[in-house]
């Protein structure tokens, strides 16, 4: 190859990479690298620290230093196919494997060298906004990277407090959409008081082209985006996140840190721990503002609160966006268990259930004639409907279990026990066994006023499922339920619930 | 008079206009586009691998890193054996801006411009504008569903559109000759300052109906890339501008002879 030839190419590959965009402002994006900050003595004197990252619901142990360092962060984005619900896969964008991305802590004064890593195996650019960033885009402007490559900028926090932090690429509500935020927590230079648990917890909406519960890999749907009407609201990425053996734990006597954080992309947040009242506030993560004795406490899209509690009785604590469907029918629905010795002074447990005479009607006496004509009819059709044989009553109760598992759990437990004095139970009910035509009505139109189950009489209201839940779906449940936990009971067909949907009084 | 043999393989595209989804206030609101050329499949393992050995400065072990980064061609298994995560036809990817460019000289084509190749990727199955046709959206949308799968499928598991294009959508993303003039910067809520005009990614959705932020998403991607960058998910086809048929037009080297 001759002279000529060799400046002719690199001619035209110093034109083909640097060439201007247009429309750019100070050139940044993929062309416009301006190369490492020069560093001044006393930042280059600072120690030198890896930043600690761990998974969600648990956050890097407090920092005790008091001076500052240079924080080397190296986040990596990955796209991954995990579970939204049972049944249910969704390809999450995320920001270290999981959702809510990981939990990044460092000091007031801190320099922070950061590295965003964009996975190989990713189909898409990404990029990243701090909100503990001042400088343009919270970094987003310096940190766009390509699938396979990694991008590098340095900030340093000037400003204390929780911070939230997302992607910010094109189109960004799907970025955020599928999963792409997470904290960062810039402590007070004098640090913050000691508590037994910390956790981190951020909630997040999740666009799906099916419902609710609709089995199988779902997509994004930015029609349902645009009109904010989420199938999904839920904490850390998934129904049941924090549910069961993955609920948080803490002993009584101990006080619990929350940091709380809205993703969004588009919902607010209406923070409340069922059973609790948050001790202390941090109100819009304002380390600096303090609130006491909050029931409930409104946390903005892209922004976050610290609360802090005392646990003192024993029992499950149910963590709620108390706009209150998100958190029994879309998921919005986390569990603290605190274990340890009761204190019946300050909460003594149901005391007394006495007889109360002057109750009303009793359960059932208005349609018992309607439900004996409907019985005939509908057995008659089992018996000619071949469809209905070809369903294993196995393969219902399964499907039934998942159903159960992503919407009626929250009230009758996982165990079937339900709540005492509250919810009733479903595991041996006497109730549920006696009339199973009942008991679908009831799934499907709901059920107000006192209720008898296996002799305690529960006055409670139970909402009506018809518009959630399909007619095979109630067939499903409602066979799990009338075979588990020691039920014995038939299956109970499509068509059965379809009779009892279309019921005319 | 005969047919070249360089448009074998080849769709002839009509005369038409891209509108491009995003653009800047002195930016046409329609580019035109002549009628051209355009590959039907994207270009495959196979094919790649028989410019490799027509071109050995293209070779992984020997091409500079000016030309291609150090993730060029990284799921083959050498300088010249595809092995079991390159198959020979399925969508040749970890390739840059200058290698798919060099591939397409070799065949006597070019890349196509974004305004050429957003113009055939705007169609659908039945018509040329795919933005209301309900089964091309969701086939489309699904494909970003998916993380990128370890093995590409091959090349003729694509669906033809309207024009017979195979693949724009659902394979690989497209290097196209022009990448470098897409619009969006690192910051993407900046790009909607009210001087430049410039949509805002989620305001631009909002004009629109919602079947085409497709088009925003490539643009993303394109804006990310430097020309030497390559990724798993990146590949290319050519196109070539139609010639006047002559018995003297020169016979041009190609692969699919």
């Amino acid at each position: 190859m001759n002279t000529r030839r060799i400046l002719q190419l690199l001619a035209a590959a110093i034109a083909a990479t640097f060439t201007t965009i247009r429309a750019y402002p100070a050139g940044e994006g993929a062309g416009g690298v301006v190369g490492p900050a020069t560093l001044p003595p006393e930042v280059l004197a600072m120690p030198v620290e890896d930043a600690v990252l761990v998974a969600p619901p648990n956050v890097p142990p407090p920092i005790t230093r008091n001076y500052p360092a240079l924080v080397v962060v190296n986040l990596e984005v990955r796209e991954v196919v995990k579970r939204l619900a049972d049944g249910v896969e969704y390809t999450f964008w995320t920001f270290g494997g999981a959702v809510p991305g990981r939990f990044i802590r460092i000091r007031e004064g801190d320099v922070v060298e950061f590295h965003l890593n964009n996975h190989p195996s990713s189909k898409l650019p990404h990029n990243i906004d701090l909100h503990a960033v001042i400088g343009p885009g919270g970094g987003a402007a310096s940190a766009f990277t390509a699938p396979g490559h990694s991008s590098q900028f340095t900030f340093q926090a000037l400003n204390p407090g929780l911070y939230v932090y997302h992607c910010a690429t094109a189109p960004v509500p799907m970025h955020i959409g599928n999963g792409m935020y997470g904290m960062i927590l810039v402590q007070p230079k004098d640090g913050m008081a000691p508590v037994d648990k910390e956790y981190y917890v951020m909630q997040g909406e999740f666009y799906t082209s099916g419902r609710f519960g609709e089995e199988g890999l779902q997509s994004f749907d930015m029609a349902k985006a645009l009109d904010e009407r989420p199938p999904y609201v839920v904490f850390n990425g998934a129904v049941g996140s924090l549910v069961g053996d993955r609920a948080l734990t803490a002993k009584v006597g101990e006080t619990v840190r929350i940091f709380f954080g809205v993703g969004g992309p588009n919902l607010v947040s209406s923070f409340h721990v069922i059973g609790e009242i948050f001790d202390k506030v941090y109100t819009e993560a304002s380390l600096s503002h303090v609130e006491e004795n909050v029931q409930t406490t409104l946390v903005p899209s892209g922004g976050a609160v610290v609360v802090e509690f005392k646990v003192k009785v024993p029992g499950t604590y149910i963590l709620v966006d108390h706009s209150i469907v998100r958190a029994f029918n879309k998921g919005a629905l986390g569990m603290l268990k605190v274990t340890g010795p009761e204190n019946r002074i300050i909460y003594s447990g149901k005391e007394i259930d006495a007889v109360y005479l002057g109750s009303q009607a009793e359960e059932g006496s208005e349609s018992a004639k309607r439900e004996a004509e409907l019985k005939s009819q509908i057995a008659a059709e089992i018996k000619s409907n071949p469809a209905i044989a070809g369903l294993t009553k196995d393969m219902q109760i399964e499907k039934g279990k998942q159903v159960f598992m992503g919407l009626c759990f929250a009230c009758h437990q996982p165990d079937g026990k339900g709540l005492p004095g509250i919810f009733p139970p479903l595991a041996g009910s006497d109730f549920l066994q006696a009339d199973h035509e009942r008991a679908v009505r009831i799934v499907l139109k709901g059920l107000s006023g006192p209720v008898t189950v296996n002799g305690t009489t529960i006055n409670s209201a139970m909402p009506p499922q018809e518009a959630v839940l399909t007619d095979a779906q109630i067939a499903d449940v409602l066979t799990y339920v009338l075979n588990s936990w020691g039920n014995k009971g038939d299956a109970i067909s499509t068509e059965q619930v379809k009779a009892i949907r279309n019921e005319t009084h | 008079m005969q047919e070249s043999p360089v448009s074998t393989g080849m769709v002839r595209m009509p005369a038409g206009a891209y509108v491009p989804f995003s653009r800047g206030e002195k930016d046409p609101a329609r580019v035109p586009v002549g009628a051209f050329l355009l590959d039907e499949l994207p270009v495959t393992n196979g094919e790649f691998l028989e410019f490799v050995r027509a071109t050995p400065k293209w070779r992984r072990s020997q091409v500079g890193s000016l030309f291609a980064d150090s993730s060029y061609l990284a799921n083959w298994g050498g300088d010249l054996e595809l092995g079991p995560g390159a198959p020979a036809d399925s969508p040749v990817v970890h390739v840059s801006w200058f290698a798919a460019r060099a591939y397409a000289r070799w065949e006597g084509k070019r890349l196509p411009t974004t305004a050429e190749w957003e113009f055939a990727a705007a169609a659908g199955y039945a018509g040329p504008d795919g933005r209301n046709e309900a089964r091309f959206n969701s086939d489309l949308y699904a494909w970003f569903a998916r993380p990128v799968p370890e093995v590409l499928p091959p090349v003729r598991t694509a669906k033809a559109n309207y024009y017979g294009v195979r693949g724009l959508s659902g394979l690989v993303w497209e290097w196209v000759e022009d990448f470098n003039t897409a619009m969006v910067t690192g910051e993407s809520r900046a790009d909607s300052s009210a001087d430049r005009n410039l949509y805002c990614a989620a305001g631009a959705v909002g004009v629109k109906d919602t079947g085409d932020y497709a088009a925003y998403m490539r643009m993303a991607l394109r804006s990310s890339l430097r020309a030497n960058n390559t990724t798993s998910s990146l590949g290319f086809r050519c196109a070539r501008n139609l010639e006047p048929r002559t018995a003297s037009t020169p016979w041009q080297r190609n692969s699919r002879s």
